[in-house]
């Protein structure tokens, strides 16, 4: 079965690289449109939660926190969206709980390799 | 990068342009608004972040420096005055233009410097930095290297698990870059009662050879470099990781036979001491002493069948040593005959082996003077003209089992039936199974031979071999079939210094007899109405004689009411032997008896039971075989 990934990014055309490049892998996608969206529609089918970090409503830090409290979802890696002038966000992040990052802007075979890492 | 995914960024983009015309103007009236000025933030974040990915990368550098203006502001470091919302205004028409237009000309790229430059001096704050502007990402050309061989140290903080990284995966990752050798360090895993699944406290190391970089291992921890401790150190000559078995050249060592007698004496005396340890665990009632007790009983376990183990020796040294035996002895005979061998590897007692040689030259002598033809008479019967003599060795259970066969002519059983009533060993008319036939060769002073050979006619006969059996608790059963050959068997115990016993009891006095031997107990009442001292019972039907311990051993006291009788089998026979009671069974590391004992040939040894004191091991044949004099006397 297909392993299931949640893209969370308030930019539709982040949203649709994301989803695009991991679908091309044979990868479900959920996407979300902010920390909010995404916490509704989480499932303990998700694998992984790739995540902007400056989203609206709920953004990315919170959504790692929420997520890392929800027992079922304890142990999901969390892939962050982070720019290179965004290092205390990083920091934030990791701190939070994320599982890792890309830096924006990114490759899609590099979000692919990270994807491999982190889900195996 | 397709032309649909380029139009959803423009589309996107153009919407985010629109969004931020009408947040800046509602800047312009409300300029303290912190919500408006990181919606703004977030729209210019966007636009660059997306820019660069769909190849539009004059934007994201434009953008770029928008955003660190923005930034400033954001954090109060520039106010917001009409003029600072102009300048941007026109910025976001400049990338609306740029939008259009991807490659950025000459022309454009002017016209954003000059918006930059006036965003310089109303914000005095900001200073455009050029450096960091970033581009669309560049996969670095992997340069090939020469495998180089790294020891990479990883040790995970225990709670890396709860940030969704999974080691294994690293390594796996690891492992992909090259040839990779793990070891997992587990000694930091803390007993049951305070495991906690959710932590990690494995340790690893590795031991890598790649033609990846330093950094590509290093990356590899990216995620996890402030959770884990990760060294990687280059190793300067290619090695492999020593192996825990380190297959040195000579890992064998000599130690004298006396030190190894003595560490199986020790070891039983432990054994001993921990049968008594485990009994006053029991009878104590406390749990601390019954876990003591019961880790001491797997420690002694452990430790009796290593040391047992190091006595243990391969056959297969006594088997090619009747190589040469059987090369001379065909020479000798005019025969040819080969000697084939099977499970050399089968491990004995050292004890054991060095008293299988005899019996087992015996029957290798006799196989091939008695078992082989002649050359000519093997041809006439149809037969290959060489022989093969076989000795085979195999386990089976706590015995071993050796074999000696040939592809001779079999046992003539009406011969041997003549010879022995000829040697008086049976009455001309007795009734014999074929077993106990052909077992009328080891009896003292048979020989079958035509003639009396060089070889096998010594007058010494088999019977050396059921004497040397008996030594070694042994037994042997006889196969044949005329003109195929014969088969001789001895089932031979694995080691000498344990036996299965059953204890005794007499008039206070403990006895051990080989399991092996014994086949039934009985209960015995009516002892005193006998007058003789030795009797007969009747077991189903068989008259069985037998004695008492009390009697034999001229023990003091009166015997209970109802005594046991054990009933054993021996050469001689079914025998009896009554005691007061029978205890079970009994696992006895035997003790010899001083050398003042030596010619008490009853009692070969002695054990020391769980509660110190001493029981003797009764010898059941020699026992018996007094016993049928004693019977015959009387």
């Amino acid at each position: 079965m297909a392993k299931t990934i949640m893209t969370v990014d308030d930019s539709a055309s982040v949203r649709q690289l994301v989803g695009f490049t991991l679908r091309s892998e044979g990868y479900e996608v959920i996407e979300a449109v902010d920390g909010k969206d995404a916490l509704h529609r989480l499932t303990s089918a998700v694998r992984l939660i790739v995540t902007d970090l400056n989203m609206p409503n709920i953004d990315g830090i919170e959504l790692i926190r929420a997520v890392r409290a929800t027992p079922a979802c304890r142990y999901i890696p969390i892939i962050m969206l982070t720019t290179e002038s965004q290092d205390s966000k990083k920091q934030a992040g990791k701190a939070a709980g994320a599982t890792g990052w890309i830096v924006k802007p990114f490759r899609p075979e590099q979000l692919l390799a990270v994807v491999k890492k982190v889900l195996g | 990068m397709n032309d649909v995914q380029r139009q959803v960024y423009i589309d996107e983009a153009a919407e985010l342009l629109s969004d931020l015309e009408v947040s800046l103007l509602a800047l312009e009236e409300r300029p303290d608004d912190a919500e408006l000025i990181g919606r703004i933030f977030r729209g210019l974040h966007t636009i660059k972040g997306s820019g660069a990915m769909f190849g539009f990368d004059a934007i994201a550098s434009f953008t770029h420096q928008l955003e660190t203006a923005f930034e400033a502001v954001r954090d109060g470091r520039v106010r917001v005055t009409p003029d600072l919302i102009g300048l941007t205004l026109d910025a976001r028409d400049h990338i609306q233009r740029l939008l259009h237009q991807p490659a950025a000309d000459a022309l454009s790229t002017e016209a954003g410097m000059r918006i930059l430059a006036r965003l310089c001096t109303a914000a005095p704050d900001f200073e455009p930095a050029a450096a960091d502007v970033p581009r669309s990402p560049e996969v670095p050309a992997e340069i090939p290297a020469a495998p180089r061989q790294y020891r990479i140290h990883f040790e995970p903080h225990p709670d890396i698990l709860l940030t969704g990284n999974d080691p294994i995966l690293l390594l796996r990752e690891l492992a992909g870059l090259g040839e990779c050798s793990l070891v997992a360090q587990l000694d930091r895993i803390p007993q049951l009662d305070a495991f906690d699944p959710e932590q990690c406290c494995t340790r690893w190391d590795a031991l890598l050879t790649t033609t990846a970089s330093e950094n590509a291992i290093r990356d590899i921890f990216i995620f996890v470099e402030e959770r884990a401790t990760v060294t990687i150190e280059r190793v300067a000559e290619p090695a492999r990781v020593p192996e825990a078995r380190c297959s040195a050249p000579s890992a064998t060592l000599r130690v004298s036979a006396d030190k190894l007698d003595s560490l199986v004496n020790i070891v039983g005396e432990l054994v001993t001491v921990q049968a008594r340890l485990s009994g006053y665990a029991a009878a104590s009632g406390s749990a601390e002493a019954g876990l003591i007790a019961e880790e001491v009983e797997r420690l002694t376990e452990r430790l009796r069948e290593t040391t047992m183990s190091v006595r243990m020796l391969p056959i297969g040294e006594t088997f090619s040593r009747f190589k040469r035996l059987v090369r001379d002895l065909s020479a000798e005979l005019g025969k040819n005959v080969e000697l084939t061998t099977e499970g050399d590897d089968t491990e004995l007692d050292k004890t054991v082996i060095e008293q299988l040689n005899d019996p087992l030259m015996h029957l290798v002598r006799n196989a091939v003077d008695h078992g082989i033809e002649r050359p000519e008479q093997r041809r006439a019967a149809g037969k290959p003209a060489n022989g093969t003599v076989r000795l085979a060795a195999r386990h089976a259970g706590a015995f071993v089992l050796i074999e000696v066969s040939d592809d001779g002519t079999g046992m003539n059983r009406d011969a041997i039936r003549a010879r022995a009533v000829e040697r008086g060993i049976i009455a001309p008319g007795a009734v014999l199974t074929d077993q106990e036939v052909l077992s009328l060769i080891f009896k003292p002073g048979f020989s079958t031979a035509e003639r009396v050979t060089e070889i096998s006619g010594r007058g010494v006969g088999m019977d050396v071999v059921q004497r040397s059996l008996d030594a070694l608790r042994g037994s042997l059963s006889l196969a044949s079939e005329t003109g195929l050959g014969s088969t001789v068997t001895l089932k031979i115990p694995l080691t000498l210094a344990i036996i299965d016993g059953l204890l005794l009891e007499a008039a206070g006095e403990f006895y051990v007899v080989p399991l092996s031997n014994i086949s039934e107990c009985l209960e015995l009442t009516r002892r005193s109405a006998r007058p003789a001292r030795h009797s007969l019972i009747e077991v189903r039907g068989e008259l069985v004689p037998y004695i008492a311990l009390r009697d034999h051993f001229a023990l003091s006291g009166d015997p209970p009411p109802v005594e046991q009788v054990i009933v054993a089998e021996t050469r001689e026979g079914k025998c009896g032997f009554v005691v007061d009671r029978v205890i079970g069974d009994h696992h006895t590391v035997i003790k010899k008896l001083g050398c003042l004992y030596r010619h008490v040939e009853e009692i070969p040894g002695a054990t020391i039971l769980g509660n110190g004191s001493v029981a003797l091991i009764l010898d059941v044949e020699r026992l018996a075989a007094e016993v049928m004099r004693e019977t015959c006397r009387n």
